[in-house]
Formats: structure tokens, C-alpha cells, sequence
């Protein structure tokens, strides 16, 4: 689904991501840890489209087509889904007409009837139940003046809604309590699928406590410099980023 | 145009306005030509008048006499209430409904009386508005009893071949203790270039309450200018909504008075500018008993090379204790080129007050558009969707009947 070869960027100028290959099938969940400042969030920019990132080297391909060469909301339109480590708040526009704007968007794109205002209320009442969020918060601004468990969880719901092929989680576990990673992972895992598949970057172990992940790669200076099994972490955990700046080097 | 040839003007105008050559009205139209004289048109040596240059609209041979356009028809458009249409400054009863005891036009008002409808008429006016008295050609006169239906002022401006006309229309809302009501006034184009000077005065009595809604949507090629002055007593509630859509130059003066204790004012504005339109607002509160409170919350969308100018003056005198004011101003430029100058400020002589002030200038949020965008929604649309966000909340305070309609007509106007 999603192959990524000899990936380089950079910002102002300076190079981040200095040649990462990583290759992702559906149906599989691949974890992408590593220091502070070793290209992750980069990384997910980089895949959605943000300006401000130039690509300087290698290739994306996503489900057979250039992923690189689509405006962002075509990405989207595709299936590509980024849950953002900071959900951005937007006083003024409610999270319901956003929602509708998205999915309408997603459904025009593949040539599919819009869904009337009834009918995706009905639709967005069921997923709202599904990631436990209250239906108040349907009709709030988005994002603003949640907190940052109702962040993260509205992030949840807007990929329940899309239902995306490819999930990237950005930090999805940072800022958030015990009970509120339990929601969150426990609305991901709910979208697992041998058709879906996710990236999840994080820079703690802990998130991969409740989403177990097929593969996972250790970043590092901008490069994947480890790929193993879910027992990585665990030696991540114990040993800390440390042993990696030599490998890195 | 200048102030002689106004005045020359107005010998041969004042037989065929309101009130005629020999009435109380002619008199007071009559010195208010002696103060507009004395005070010229307003040129930006003037501290109020700045940014604001009439001079390019002064270069042009507005001819300040009545001018009869031929009454349009004017199609399906949104109703408001009862609804009393002008053209060109003058009464349409063929496209007005029935005038009632609660609006009438003021040409007819004034042929049963020739004398001011209230004495407090033209009182502390600035100089356009002077001029506005000495030339008026008609208006409405509007009467808050209890609770009374909603009002709808048109007033429809064009300019024909040849000079282009200077329409002077006014507006005067009286009302008795505890009534309530709203008045909408819409100034719309019919094309071509045209001046229009319009005041409004509106004498809020003691725990009435009076809605405001202003609809500024005149063509892109003429100017406009209006003042609108409130006056409220004990108790009395104003809450204003001006919408700034149109004209290639536009000035909007608004003096509220809070005249006595618990007296309670909301000025709610937007405007919207773009190409080489200039829009400017001024807005002054005047805090002069005890216990009032007024809010201020004007927000400006700016494109092209338009500019804007708001200046929000609250002024506490040394008898309003226990003030609270609070005036902001907010502004989204969608280009380089727009510019704003803002300032809003407060004159406090009490010490015992509550106030606030603030202005924002800034672009679209890249963030949210791409937060958007991420989501699969058109960089457009995202666009569209942040603007209409930022315009949201001066809608939402609407009375729910102008919202759709309001929306409608910001939608026209905006890129």
C-alpha cells in the first residue's frame, strides 16, 4: 500500500530526512519510533502534503500512484488520514459542518452522491458513540476549548467518520492520561482491518502496550537505522534512544 | 462639488423638499446650511478624517437637487418586515407596502406638519449630516409603541447619465417607555455613480429597546456616507449591526449617547473590502450617567487593495461610575495589499469603571487550512469556509430572519 524509497527532505533548508525506506502492506501496523528530533513528525508532514517541506530525494508510492505528486486534500480524498499531534482549533466552523464538508468531499471525489444533512447525522451520531464522545461536542467548534484527551479523541472520530486506507498517528498517545490512550487506542484498534493499514508514530513504548504493531522502526538523524518485531520496543524501553546515536553516526 | 456650489444648490432645491420655503423645517434646514457652510466638506487635515480623502469624490459635479429615478422594479428580494422603499431619495409607494402608524415616509409626515418631528432633531450633527438637514428628501419616520413588527427601510440609489445625483435620505426612530422593536435599513445600488448621505437618529426613551441593523450594500462605484446617532435614557437598550458591503468609498459615523443610569449599548459591525473599495468606521460612545455598560465588536475582512480604517472612541465622563465598555476591533487581510488602520481608544474621567480594548490584525490560519485540507476538503473551499468562520460570529448575533440573507450578500461580495 505504501512504499516509501530513499526518502529526503528538508526544511529552510536544512535536510531532515536523509533517505528513508520503509514499505507498509494493508492490514498491517507498522510502529515508527525515535528520539526528539529524528525526522518523525517530519516524516507525516512530509506524507500529507504540509508546506514548508521540500522533497529533495526519493519517491512515495501509495496504493500504485505517486503520493507526492497530489495536493493534500487529494491524499485525503485517496485515503490517506493523518491524526495530527496538535489538533489545530478552528473557532467558528462546528465539528459537525466540518465533518460533512470532509466526507462529502471524500464521496464527490469518488463519484459518489453527497450525503444529505439527515443522513449524516445519522452516520456521525453512530461513530460518535463507537469513540465514546459526547454529541455536544458535535456541534462545538472544532477543537476549540477541548481538551487534550477530546483532541485526540475527535482525531479518532474524524478517521471513523473517513474511514481512511492509510492512517498515520502523529503522537496520538502524547498529553493524554491513562483512561483517554485506553479510548483512543481501544477506537484504533476497533478500525483495524486487512484492508486498512496504519503508521504509528510515537516516541514512547507505552502507546504500543494497547496497539500492537507488526513491524517497528527506530528513527534516528533521519534515517530508519533498526526494523524488528513488537520486542523493540521493549528494548527500547529498557536501553533508551542512546544506543542509537552511534548507529546513526 | 464643493460647499458653494452645494449652497448655490440649495436655493433652487428647497421649494420641492419636505416642508417647502416657508416652515419650521425650512428654518432649521436653513441654519443647517449656515453650519455646513461655515464647516466645509471634511478634508483629511481634519484628526477624524485622516485616511479618509473625499476629495476624489468631491472632483466630481454631484449636483445635490433632487433627482427622480425612474422606479425600477425591483424583484423578489428578502423582507425584513413592513417595508417602505425609496428611490433615489424619494418614497416608492408602487414598491412599498401600506405606511402604518408605526412607519411612515417622512415627505408625508412633514406635509401634515412642516416643523421638526422631535426637537432634538439635527441636534449636534457634524458637517455632512448639516448637510444631510438642509437637503433631505425623504425618509421614514419610525414609532416604537409596546412591542411593534419589525421595519424595513429600502433605499434604492442610482446614477443616470449625465451628473451623477447626491441623494440625502434620513431616518428618525422615536419611541415610547419599555417599547421594543427593529428597524433594518438596506442601502442598495442600481448601478452607476451616485453620492448618498444618509443620517439616522434614534431616541431611545427610558427602558426601551431598539435593534439596529444597518445593510451598507451600495454599488462599487458610488460613496456613501452615513451618521447614525443614538440617544438613550435610563434603562434603554440600543444594540446596533452595521454591515459594511459596498461602495467605492464609504464612511460610517455612529455617536451613542448614554444619557442616563443603567443605559445599555452593543455596536456589532462588519465589513468587508476588497479591490480599491475604502471603508471606514467611526464609532463614538459616550458613557454620561452611572451603571451603563456598552460592547463594541467590529470586525473587518480586507482583499486586493482595498482599505479600511476603524476608529472606536468610548468616552467615560466623571458622572458614569460603575462603567463598563468594552470595544474591539478584528481583522482578517486575505492580501498583501489590503491595509487597515485601527484604533480603537477610551477617554475615562471616572475612576470607579470596568473597561477594555483590543484590535487584531491577521491573515488566515496556514495551520487550520491545512488542517482542513488534510481532511480532504478543496484549499477553496477551506478558504471559503475559514473566512465565513471569521464572519460567523457577527451573524450569529443577528435576529435570526437577516441571518440567511446577510449571509447571502457577504457571499456575493466576497473573492
Amino acid at each position: 500500500m505504501l512504499e516509501i524509497k530513499g526518502l529526503k527532505a528538508s526544511v529552510a533548508g536544512k535536510e531532515i530526512l536523509r533517505g528513508i525506506d520503509l514499505s507498509v502492506k494493508a492490514g498491517e501496523v507498522h510502529a515508527i519510533m525515535g528520539p526528539n528530533g529524528s525526522g518523525k513528525s517530519t516524516l507525516s508532514h512530509v506524507l500529507t502534503g504540509r508546506e514548508g517541506y521540500t522533497v529533495t530525494g526519493g519517491s512515495v508510492s501509495y496504493a500504485g500512484k505517486d503520493l507526492l505528486a497530489m495536493s493534500p486534500e487529494d491524499r485525503a480524498r485517496e485515503g490517506v488520514f493523518l491524526a495530527f499531534q496538535y489538533p489545530v482549533e478552528i473557532p467558528g466552523v462546528t465539528n459537525k459542518y466540518f465533518l460533512k464538508a470532509a466526507y462529502n468531499a471524500k464521496r464527490k471525489h469518488r463519484g459518489e452522491p453527497e450525503a444529505s444533512a439527515g443522513e449524516f447525522l445519522k452516520i456521525i451520531k453512530a461513530k460518535a458513540a463507537d469513540v465514546q464522545m459526547n454529541p455536544e461536542f458535535l456541534n462545538r467548534s472544532v477543537n476549540e476549548g477541548f481538551s487534550g484527551g477530546e483532541k485526540k479523541r475527535n482525531e479518532i472520530l474524524q478517521m471513523a467518520v473517513l474511514e481512511p486506507k492509510l492512517a498515520l498517528l502523529d503522537e496520538t498517545d502524547s498529553g493524554l492520561d491513562i483512561d483517554a490512550l485506553k479510548t483512543v487506542a481501544a477506537g484504533i484498534n476497533a478500525m483495524r482491518s486487512p484492508q486498512r493499514a496504519f503508521v504509528v508514530i510515537t516516541h514512547y513504548q507505552r502507546l504500543l502496550d494497547y496497539i500492537v504493531p507488526d513491524q517497528i522502526h527506530v528513527l534516528a538523524g533521519g534515517r530508519i537505522v533498526k526494523s524488528g518485531g513488537k520486542e523493540l520496543a521493549l528494548q527500547l524501553e529498557k536501553e533508551g534512544y542512546a544506543f542509537l546515536e552511534k548507529a546513526a553516526a | 462639488m464643493n460647499a458653494k456650489s452645494c449652497a448655490d444648490a440649495f436655493a433652487r432645491a428647497l421649494p420641492g423638499l419636505p416642508g417647502g420655503e416657508r416652515s419650521e423645517l425650512a428654518s432649521l434646514r436653513r441654519a443647517a446650511l449656515e453650519r455646513f457652510k461655515k464647516a466645509g466638506f471634511p478634508t483629511t487635515q481634519d484628526e477624524d478624517w485622516r485616511f479618509t480623502d473625499l476629495s476624489p469624490a468631491l472632483a466630481k459635479p454631484f449636483e445635490p437637487t433632487l433627482d427622480w429615478a425612474k422606479v425600477p422594479a425591483i424583484g423578489e428580494r428578502p423582507r425584513f418586515g413592513a417595508r417602505l422603499v425609496f428611490v433615489n431619495g424619494r418614497f416608492a409607494p408602487e414598491l412599498s407596502d401600506k405606511p402604518a402608524a408605526h412607519v411612515r415616509p417622512l415627505s408625508e409626515v412633514l406635509r401634515e406638519t412642516p416643523k421638526p418631528v422631535d426637537p432634538r432633531m439635527a441636534d449636534g450633527e457634524g458637517a455632512l449630516a448639516s448637510l444631510n438637514t438642509a437637503f433631505f428628501s425623504d425618509g421614514a419616520l419610525v414609532r416604537l409603541t409596546g412591542e411593534t413588527p419589525a421595519v424595513h427601510l429600502l433605499f434604492l440609489t442610482g446614477g443616470a447619465a449625465g451628473t451623477p445625483p447626491m441623494i440625502h435620505t434620513r431616518v428618525l426612530v422615536l419611541t415610547e417607555r419599555g417599547s421594543r422593536g427593529l428597524v433594518v435599513e438596506e442601502h442598495a445600488g442600481l448601478g452607476g455613480t451616485y453620492f448618498s448621505n444618509h443620517v439616522a437618529e434614534v431616541f431611545a426613551a427610558e427602558g426601551a429597546s431598539v435593534e439596529h441593523v444597518r445593510i451598507q450594500n451600495e454599488g462599487l462605484e458610488a460613496f456613501h456616507v452615513s451618521s447614525t446617532r443614538a440617544r438613550l435614557a435610563k434603562d434603554a437598550r440600543y444594540a446596533a449591526h452595521a454591515f459594511g458591503l459596498g461602495a467605492a468609498l464609504s464612511r460610517s459615523d455612529v455617536l451613542c449617547r448614554l444619557e442616563a443610569e443603567g443605559a445599555d449599548c452593543s455596536l456589532n459591525g462588519l465589513y468587508l473590502a476588497s479591490g480599491t473599495q475604502h471603508a471606514d468606521h467611526h464609532t463614538r460612545v459616550i458613557h454620561e450617567r452611572p451603571h451603563g455598560s456598552s460592547r463594541e465588536l467590529y470586525k473587518g475582512i480586507l482583499d486586493g487593495k482595498a482599505r479600511a480604517v476603524f476608529d472606536g472612541a468610548i468616552e467615560v465622563t466623571p458622572d458614569a461610575q460603575k462603567t463598563d465598555a468594552k470595544v474591539y476591533n478584528k481583522n482578517l487581510l486575505l492580501s498583501e495589499t489590503a491595509l487597515i488602520n485601527t484604533k480603537p481608544e477610551f477617554k475615562i474621567h471616572a475612576n470607579d469603571v470596568q473597561c477594555k480594548h483590543g484590535a487584531t490584525v491577521g491573515q488566515l490560519s496556514s495551520d487550520a487550512l491545512f488542517y482542513l485540507r488534510s481532511r480532504g476538503i478543496g484549499a477553496v473551499e477551506a478558504r471559503n469556509l475559514l473566512v465565513h468562520a471569521f464572519a460567523g460570529e457577527m451573524l450569529a448575533a443577528l435576529p435570526e430572519m437577516l441571518r440567511e440573507p446577510l449571509n447571502a450578500a457577504i457571499d456575493a461580495r466576497l473573492p
